[in-house]
């Protein structure tokens, strides 16, 4: 039974990580910061300048649990491959389907259905807690995007699915600020940009997917997928389309939802931002650090699955979906399930 | 000539040839408690290297192979009798195994170990370490007979790649690839599951 483990994440500079009998020591600045067992991981995810020891690579790599470096302001370098990683005869099958244009185009529909059915769904929920005047705009967006999820079934091409899934954003995103109660003068969202964020909601948004992004990598490499052999996403080197893929049915589930408590609850305030001059803005270490935290608490909160009916923790959702896709690429299932959040 | 069959596939594979695809085909591993068990107490079997008691000499970590038969593994633990003749010993954590899982194994071992050390083995035993309980396992003809038939059942699964489907049984309670294997979830979309619904409360 796989169950959720905590990933251990570093964010301080400097700190170094080794194994001490059978578990992982933190020490900065020489002193001992933190000792976890090793069996209560599933993964170590540093940032920036952090060491590990060899032995402490190792270990985990025997023990499949991955170590992902990230640069101190999050974006992915690297990642361990340990000795169970990859399974040739699902990757041939994924590359197989992926080279075929019906079957891309079913897969790339189901994974933009999952998208835009958690949007809908989100809109909805916030609009059940937003004030008054805000409710008929969100409404009014779960509509829009709801009108798109009907024309899935008709598009013809994945450029087509892209196209409805791009509409369905900017419903979605133009409705975006209505669903905070608080700074709403500061949290402003112009619209989506990726790198340099201009405003502090894409500043934090652009995080939040990084890390996110980061564990459906992760959950590819787990159940033996190629990461970067996608179907909704271009394939284009150096990019992750398969995780982010995976991602899109949890953006606004585990993401976005993320961000509007956050805000909401004064979690993250103005002072976690950091304006630059020429207009870019970046979230300070300690907005991260709230961040990330949060995004840990919520991983353990359970949900039943959509499809499975079983009750499983948010943080095993993508893996969840990552062995169904392979189930469906190897021909155990007719069609790739999304995941549908209520 | 094929590869020779792993004891550890031929084992899975009588539990149930699903799980022995899902493990030895699609490489997928899992680790529960049962299985972290199952591994200490090889280490233990493994740890030795031979005792001699009762002038019964016991080698553990023995490597096995049979070449008419195309076997390969390892025996945890072989007990030489004062003539020489050997025995396998299984140990075994958990409950015993349906379906003569644990029982196919041992003889597999028996037929390696014929075949190495000339011997002709009618028995052999399985330590139940829970109870610290040890039963006898004649190797009949039947049971002979079965482990051949499950070392092509093995062949053919590596041969042909493809995923059997689940055994959707008691033996699923057992087994520690449930999740990866999801027995019971549908295979298609059950009803009331429509990714492409446009109703408006939220569900879907
Ligand atoms: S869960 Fe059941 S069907 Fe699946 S591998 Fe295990 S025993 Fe076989």
């Amino acid at each position: 039974m796989r169950t959720l483990l905590n990933t251990l994440y570093v964010q301080t500079q400097g700190s170094y990580l080794r194994l001490e009998n059978d578990n992982v020591r933190v020490d900065v600045e020489g002193a001992r910061v933190a000792m976890l067992p090793l069996h209560h991981l599933d993964g170590v995810v540093v940032f920036g300048n952090v060491l590990i020891s060899p032995y402490l690579i190792q270990r985990l790599g025997r023990e499949h649990k991955p170590v992902t470096w990230l640069t101190e302001s999050g974006r992915f370098t690297a990642r361990t491959e340990t000795p169970m990683s990859g399974n040739v005869l699902l990757r041939v099958a994924q590359h197989a389907a992926s080279g075929d244009p019906a079957r891309t185009l079913a897969v790339a529909r189901y994974i933009a259905a999952g998208k835009l059915q958690n949007q809908k769904a989100a809109l909805l929920r916030s609009a059940r807690d937003a004030a008054e005047a805000d409710q008929p705009i969100l409404r009014e967006a779960a509509r829009d995007v709801n009108g798109q999820i009907g024309c899935l079934p008709l598009a013809g091409t994945v450029d087509e699915v892209r196209g409805i899934e791009g509409t369905a954003a900017r419903a979605y995103f133009g409705a975006f600020s209505h669903t905070l109660r608080v700074n709403r003068d500061f949290f402003w969202l112009g619209e989506r940009t990726r790198r340099p964020a201009r405003d502090p909601i894409n500043a934090v948004l652009n995080y939040a997917y990084t890390l996110l992004a980061g564990d459906c990598a992760g959950a590819c490499q787990q159940v033996g997928l190629d990461p970067q052999v996608g179907f909704l996403h271009a394939l284009r080197p150096g990019r992750a389309s398969l995780a982010l893929d995976l991602m899109e049915e949890l953006r606004a589930v585990i993401a976005d939802r993320a961000v509007i408590t956050l805000i909401n609850r004064s979690q993250l305030t103005p002072r976690d931002f950091i304006l630059h001059a020429g207009g870019s803005v970046t979230i300070s270490e300690d907005g991260r650090r709230t961040l990330i935290k949060h995004l840990q608490e919520r991983k353990q909160e359970t949900v039943k699955h959509s499809l499975t009916g079983r009750d499983t923790p948010l943080g095993l959702i993508a893996h969840v979906q990552a062995r169904l896709l392979a189930q469906h690429l190897r021909g155990d299932r007719p069609h790739y399930p999304p995941y549908l959040h209520r | 000539m094929d590869d020779p069959v792993s004891l550890s596939a031929l084992q899975h594979f009588v539990f149930c040839p699903r799980q022995c695809a899902l493990i030895h085909v699609e490489g997928v591993w899992a680790d529960n408690s049962q299985t972290a068990r199952g591994h200490q107490t090889h280490e233990r079997a493994h740890g030795g290297g031979t005792e001699v008691r009762d002038g019964v000499r016991t080698l553990r970590a023995l490597p096995l192979v049979s070449r008419q038969h195309g076997l390969a593994g390892v025996a945890d633990v072989v007990e030489l009798l004062p003539d020489g003749s050997p025995r396998p010993v299984e140990y075994k954590s958990g409950k015993a195994k349906p379906r003569l899982a644990d029982e196919v194994q041992l003889c597999a071992q028996a037929l390696c170990l014929e075949e190495m050390f000339g011997a002709d083995i009618p028995e052999g035993f399985i330590y139940h370490v829970a109870s610290r309980g040890r039963r006898e396992v004649a190797f009949t003809l039947e049971l002979r007979g079965a482990v051949l038939d499950a070392r092509d059942g093995v062949r053919a699964l590596l041969r042909g790649g493809v995923l059997p489907a689940p055994a959707a049984d008691d033996r699923c309670r057992l087994c520690s690839l449930y999740d990866e294997c999801e027995p019971f979830a549908p295979r298609d979309f059950p009803a009331g599951y429509d990714p492409f619904s446009t109703r408006m409360d939220g569900g879907s």
